[in-house]
């Protein structure tokens, strides 16, 4: 009746126990405010089954900032562990559980967090920056969004019931095949990616779509910013490497649950084939990760040094150079795996060639800010700290490239080392800056200044206290995973830096909440009513603080790049065209039931109940339907409307004027 | 006729009654060619192979340009990029994916002739 | 949305415009689409020799059944095709007529593929045999899916057409369905090329 799902799948371990204790506080917390504050109309309203893009955007960096509180507490357990489990001494959880640890660690921080954070940002930003009212499927949207939370309550439920998979972050076989992995583990982690991998599959078509057909009129290609070539070029990415992760755990599914034989160890299956494939995929992922970083980092630097940004064209073709090299360089994932030298050697070249475009960028970023007027706002304190971290991380990079070097390096620390560079320090700190760059945006306030200050500080340097020391003992030979290790190595004195440097980090955090509480809490003193608080240079800057539903009521004309900067310039003209009513989609719940029936259809697969699947899947079916025979799924904006709106914006600017 | 039909009239992208009736024509001839060609054992088994993949990539292109109507709308041509980025893509997939593990089979899997060379060398068995 | 003026200039309809954006985004889902059997594809050609004492492609295949299949596809496709000519003159009767024939052509396709599929696990070669049988079961199949999702697709299309007219809606429907039947019948002919007649040789 309900599969293999039995009360024996409840946690044991105390750190566990705990964990979930601790979740399951924070959501009855969060339940019991909302029926005091009685929220759950608005909730359900503004929020659940909505289509609009700024809030979607907002609810994926809401689940992202709570993913990556889950992945900072598995790293703060993996550096614990690895600073106190020394000889005789066992560090503080199983073996057992430090496999799921970091597993559940980097399978959280690269699927739910970054990935989280990149499509929340798109959301936010794209459609104002090309000048669009929203994106080319509203509803697509939503339901790829609630897909994502279908993954995301999937990988939390596994630390509640059954336990996750301890076969890393990318679950290779023949340990996560059925013989060797044949608990629910590994299932939570196919199933949760799969069903987030479909709606980012999903997202990345409808974002191509949008910058294709739906940019503002004047506005062609070579006059786009480059944050949205950068997007674009991670799109293409998504669109054209998700299928192939999908095809992968498809095929996994299919030997557990089925009995098939892909990459079984007897069989005639092939384990290296499924690293061969996951890689394929995973190599591009890196690149969808880091491109819209770059491109934060492109209008935050040209921004505040008052400059355009140096090189424009070659910043486009350094985008499409990465998308397409992209494709040719996964095996340097697995140079030790046996392939012979000649496969070796092609791989490792290429890979030293995608370092090149990488570098081009980071020379036009710093020639712009050269003889600009540079203002390091918090913004460009996370690119000058990415600068010099992502730089650190590039040249292990291409270091590691050399096949020879790699058989010394791949699987140590230093390879951990190298990946974390990259990804916190290119991503994660673009993400940031992001953050604040693009805060006031979206609520009418700018954030504390000092306190960014101080996260970025601890960000920094515990950034490099933790990760440094990994260098040095990747070099002294330590590999990664380790749960436990013998003290004459001497290498537990680096580990505890580490530990520190992690510290470090979790106070960065602290004070990046503290400074969203302060921030809020002080807004009147940070208001900005202009629309523009830092002198921006692209067309979101040109809407109010917060943003109108319709985003601008009249849809400008591009003439040049920065258009809104040259804008600026020119004398003011009065508004020409005349206003007309604007079409808006209607919110809908159909997303949200989605989601929900693919929930209980992973579900299902996970705990091998049949009937589960069958509802999950008719369930899915069923809400597309009916969602697809809606007679009306838009509603009007009046002219009266738009004009009440604009006139109140309007008088808020001449208050402070 | 309805806005779709006149839209897609404007901007070319459809086809008439022959652009269907040659893509199923050609269609035919190349499909029964190729079984006949695999049946009949005519060439080589090389030869054949050459044969018949390169017939079945005509026969994808010629669905693609008389079925689909890939080529006839209005510029830009997103949907022939987006083709095309696709196909490379395939392309070193497969390709990528063939050359590699066959390069792995060759280093990773030893004859049994090469496993008792081993033992003996290394093992002293 | 206001009216959105494009590169050229010329002022199209909101119709066109949704038309535009619908049939490029779905376009983009059929080439992601190619990824994926790309993948399976690949798949099959790394592991079809991993026979596993089980048999291989030639013990199994049987190419005149195949041909009959394939011929049935072909046809499907091109009566699609017609079906949207008819489309596109507004003749409800016969756009009707040419989706039902698609539809049973459809069908005769999948009984004839389950039919291959049950006589193989009867007669003990299913995918739990090797690597072969599994990627051969996994690349057919998924395709088998298309189409089951396609007729099942193509079933609410028919519901809806014998209730109303030919609304944009729906013809834009009509549209996309027949780009993704077109479009499986393109990965068909990979799959009898690679999978059968290399099979076979």
């Amino acid at each position: 009746m309900f599969g293999r799902l039995s009360f024996d799948y409840l946690p044991h371990e105390l750190v566990t126990v705990g964990g979930v204790a601790a979740g399951g506080v924070g959501i009855l917390l969060g339940i019991a405010a909302m029926f005091y504050f009685k929220k759950w109309t608005w909730l359900w309203k503004e929020w659940m089954t909505s289509v609009d893009p700024k809030r979607i955007g907002v609810m994926y960096l809401v689940v992202a900032a709570l993913m990556m509180l889950r992945g900072l507490a598995d790293a703060l357990m993996i550096r614990a562990q690895q600073a106190t489990s020394v000889g005789s001494a066992h560090g503080i959880v199983s073996s057992d559980t430090f496999q799921q640890v970091f597993s559940a660690h980097g399978t959280i921080m690269i699927f739910f967090v970054a990935m989280g954070l990149i499509f929340g940002l798109m959301n936010l930003i794209v459609p104002m920056q090309i000048g669009a009212r929203d994106v080319a499927f509203p509803f697509l949207n939503s339901m790829s969004f609630w897909l994502y939370v279908s993954g995301f309550v999937l990988i939390n439920l596994s630390l509640a019931i059954g336990g996750f998979s301890g076969a890393g972050w990318l679950a290779y076989p023949p340990l996560s095949e059925m013989q060797y992995s044949p608990g629910p583990g590994v299932d939570y982690w196919i199933w949760s990616l799969q069903i987030a991998g479909i709606g980012s599959l999903l997202s990345g078509i409808n974002f191509v779509v949008t910058i294709l057909k739906m940019r503002a009129p004047g506005m062609t290609l070579m006059k786009m910013p480059i944050f949205i070539w950068s997007v674009l070029g991670s799109l293409s990415l998504i669109v054209f490497a998700f299928p192939i992760l999908t095809a992968t755990l498809s095929l996994l599914a299919l030997d557990r649950t089925l009995g098939m034989h892909f990459f079984t160890a007897n069989g005639g299956g092939d384990p290296m084939m499924y690293v061969n494939l996951i890689w394929a995929w995973g190599h591009p992922e890196v690149y969808i990760l880091v491109l819209p970083a770059f491109g934060v980092f492109s209008e935050v630097v040209a921004t505040f040094s008052g400059k355009r940004l140096f090189g424009y064209t070659s910043m486009v073709w350094a985008i499409w150079a990465i998308v397409f090299l992209s494709y040719s360089v996964w095996l340097h994932h697995f140079f030790t795996m046996g392939s012979g030298a000649d496969v070796n050697t092609f791989f490792g070249i290429m890979t030293m060639i995608i370092s090149i475009p990488t570098g081009v960028k980071m020379f036009n970023w710093i020639f712009t800010m050269y003889r600009g007027r540079v203002r390091f706002t918090v913004p460009m304190l996370w690119f000058m700290g990415f600068v010099v971290t992502f730089t650190l991380g590039g040249v292990a990079g291409v270091l590691m490239a050399i096949p020879p070097a790699d058989f010394q390096f791949h699987n140590s620390l230093f390879l951990v080392a190298h990946f974390h560079t990259m990804i916190v320090g290119g991503v994660v700190f673009g993400m940031f800056a992001a953050f604040n760059y693009w805060f006031p945006k979206f609520t009418g306030f700018k954030l504390n200044e000092r306190l960014g200050r101080y996260s970025f500080w601890c960000w920094l340097v515990g950034f490099l206290l933790a990760f440094v020391p990994l260098y040095i003992l990747g070099f002294m030979g330590a590999t990664r995973r380790l749960d436990h290790y013998d003290p004459s190595l001497g290498w537990q004195g680096l580990f505890i830096v580490a530990g520190l440097g992690v510290g470090v980090i979790c106070l960065g955090v602290g004070f990046q909440l503290l400074q969203i509480g302060v921030s809020i809490w002080k807004r009147n003193e940070n208001r900005d009513v202009t629309g523009d608080p830092w002198g921006g240079r692209t067309l979101e800057w040109m809407t109010t603080s917060p943003p109108p539903e319709y985003n601008y009521a009249l849809i400008p004309t591009v003439t040049e790049r920065d258009e809104f900067w040259a804008l600026k310039q020119r004398p003011k003209k009065a508004a020409s065209a005349p206003l007309e009513p604007i079409i808006v989609p209607n919110n809908t719940a159909a997303g949200v039931y989605i989601g929900a029936f693919a929930f209980l259809f992973g579900f299902g697969f996970i705990w091998h109940i049949v009937w589960l699947i069958i509802v999950g899947l008719i369930g899915v079916i069923y809400s597309v339907l009916v969602r697809l025979s809606e007679d009306t799924t838009e509603h009007e904006i009046s002219v009266n409307e738009i004009k009440k709106t604009e006139a109140v914006a309007a008088a808020k600017r001449r208050k402070l004027a | 006729m309805n806005e779709q039909a006149e839209g897609l009239k404007r901007r070319g992208m459809h086809g008439g009654i022959g652009s269907y009736v040659t893509g199923f024509v050609l269609s035919i001839g190349m499909t029964v060619v190729s079984f006949i060609l695999v049946a009949s054992h005519l060439l080589t088994s090389l030869g054949t192979l050459v044969v018949i993949v390169t017939l079945a990539a005509l026969q994808i292109i010629v669905q693609l340009f008389f079925f689909l109507h890939l080529g006839r709308e209005s510029k830009p041509r997103w949907n022939i990029y987006i083709l095309l980025f696709a196909l490379m893509v395939v392309v070193i997939i497969i390709g990528g994916s063939l050359w590699i593990m066959h390069n792995l089979d060759r280093y990773m899997i030893m004859t049994p002739e090469q496993i008792n060379t081993y033992m003996h060398n290394n093992e002293g068995l | 949305m206001s009216k959105h003026v494009d590169e050229m200039a010329i002022e199209i309809s909101h119709e066109e415009v949704v038309n535009a954006k619908v049939t490029l985004g779905f376009w983009t889902y059929l080439m992601t689409d190619c990824v994926l059997f790309a993948s399976l594809f690949a798949t099959y050609a790394v592991l079809h020799g991993n026979t596993f004492g089980g048999p291989s492609g030639k013990d199994i295949f049987d190419l005149p059944y195949i041909f009959v299949e394939t011929m049935i596809l072909l046809v499907s496709s091109f009566t699609t095709g017609l079906a949207m000519i008819a489309a596109r003159k507004n003749n409800k009767d016969q756009v009707l007529t040419w989706l039902i024939v698609t539809g049973l052509l459809g069908a005769a396709f999948l009984i004839m593929e389950l039919t291959e599929f049950s006589h193989l696990i009867s007669d003990g070669h299913s995918w739990t045999v090797s690597a072969f049988l599994s990627s051969y079961f996994t690349l057919v199949g998924t395709h088998g899916l298309h189409i089951l999702t396609g007729l099942l697709w193509l079933t609410v299309l028919i519901t809806k057409l014998f209730r109303q007219d030919i609304t944009s809606t729906l013809m834009r429907r009509l549209t996309l369905f027949s780009m993704f039947w077109h479009f499986l019948d393109v990965i068909w002919v990979g799959i009898f090329t690679v999978v059968y007649l290399m099979g076979a040789l």
